[in-house]
């Protein structure tokens, strides 16, 4: 088992890095006012969008044991929030916290 | 090798007001707690964080361990949902290139690439003289990786008070902070559709592969907002 968890450990490193080093490796060629950086900008927001909807609706481990119904209400509060605190990052995210922890130990 | 200045000056960043640092911390502290109660001991909780340093990654390595997938299958399934470093690394590299910094220096500088500090260096790249922007970088990952170290060290440690409403709490901190980021990113119409699209074909695409969904709704999001944003630009 503990030569597995190395080796586990090892695998996402590993499959972490080589995203950031072929990265690296395109960006030599890429100049910051082209079209081909302004796409990758957008590529890069869209999958990190895409990222967050599926770990708000369809999430993996503790999330997954609360109601879709229950994490959408605490993102959509938690918004508002940041929306009305004049973009203020500190009040929603740990509101959101609480906010989950109580209505997961209530309903 | 590294601006001691410029590397300060990065490091400090992470005490800003829109700083990842609360979010960063609890979501690790709340992997932290995850890889104890699945059996890691604290060298190998530490060093995952360390050598990974992406949350989802990290998640599903977790995940596989729990139902003993395969090395292949984990190595799949974390390059599937990190793929979306690659993008990341390509729109702030360019940025950071200047021809008096040693190439490996961005080889070794690109493990940083993570969305806190990522879009730490997205807002503040301008103030930062070009030369030294790649130390600046360096100066918040390191800031970053260090708070995501000490709190999956912090989460393992106080993994047995956590109780599973604490730990949902926790999971919910990421996702939140997340979503404020990518509401305020949505400043040209270019932008807005790729947060949009975004998430809508990330969910689409669910549907048809869960392990796949990230990159292509990623991928067909970012495209269309691109051409129409471009579209829009040269009517007007």
């Amino acid at each position: 088992m503990a030569t597995n968890i190395v080796l586990a450990i090892l695998a996402t490193s590993f499959a972490t890095y080589i995203s950031r080093f072929f990265g690296v490796i395109t960006s030599k060629k890429i100049k910051e006012n082209s079209k081909f950086f302004k796409w990758f900008n957008c590529l890069a927001y869209s999958t990190l969008s895409a990222l967050l909807a599926r770990l708000v609706i369809f999430p993996a481990g503790a999330l997954a044991e609360v109601d879709y119904s229950v994490r959408f209400i605490v993102v959509f509060i938690c918004l508002m929030i940041f929306l009305i605190s004049k973009k203020n990052f500190v009040y929603p995210t740990v509101l959101s916290a609480l906010l989950l922890a109580f209505l997961s130990s209530n309903f | 090798m590294v601006n001691t200045k410029y590397f300060l000056k990065g490091f400090i960043s992470i005490k800003g007001a829109n700083s990842p640092a609360i979010a960063l911390a609890a979501s690790f502290i709340a992997i932290g707690a995850l890889f104890k109660n699945i059996g890691l001991n604290i060298q190998e909780s530490i060093f995952s964080t360390f050598l990974t340093y992406a949350l989802p990654g990290s998640l599903i390595m977790a995940e596989s361990l729990i139902v003993g997938a395969s090395l292949l299958n984990i190595f799949l399934a974390v390059w599937l949902v990190n793929a979306r470093l690659y993008p990341m690394t390509v729109s702030l590299f360019p940025l950071l290139t200047h021809k008096s910094q040693p190439r490996l220096k961005y080889y070794l500088a690109c493990h940083f690439i993570a969305v806190s500090a990522w879009l730490i260096m997205k807002e503040n790249y301008k103030s930062v003289e070009r030369k030294y922007r790649l130390d600046f970088w360096i100066g918040v990952g390191v800031a970053n990786l260090s708070v995501a170290v000490s709190a999956t060290a912090f989460g393992f440690f106080i993994a047995d008070y956590l109780n599973k409403d604490m730990m949902i709490g926790l999971a919910i901190v990421n996702p939140v902070y997340f979503t404020c980021v990518m509401v305020s990113a949505m400043k040209t119409i270019q932008m807005s559709l790729a947060v949009i699209l975004g998430s809508i074909f990330g969910i689409l695409f669910y549907f048809v592969s869960p392990e796949w969904c990230i990159l292509f709704g990623g991928f067909t999001a970012g495209t269309l907002a691109f051409f129409i944003g471009e579209l829009k630009w040269q009517l007007t």
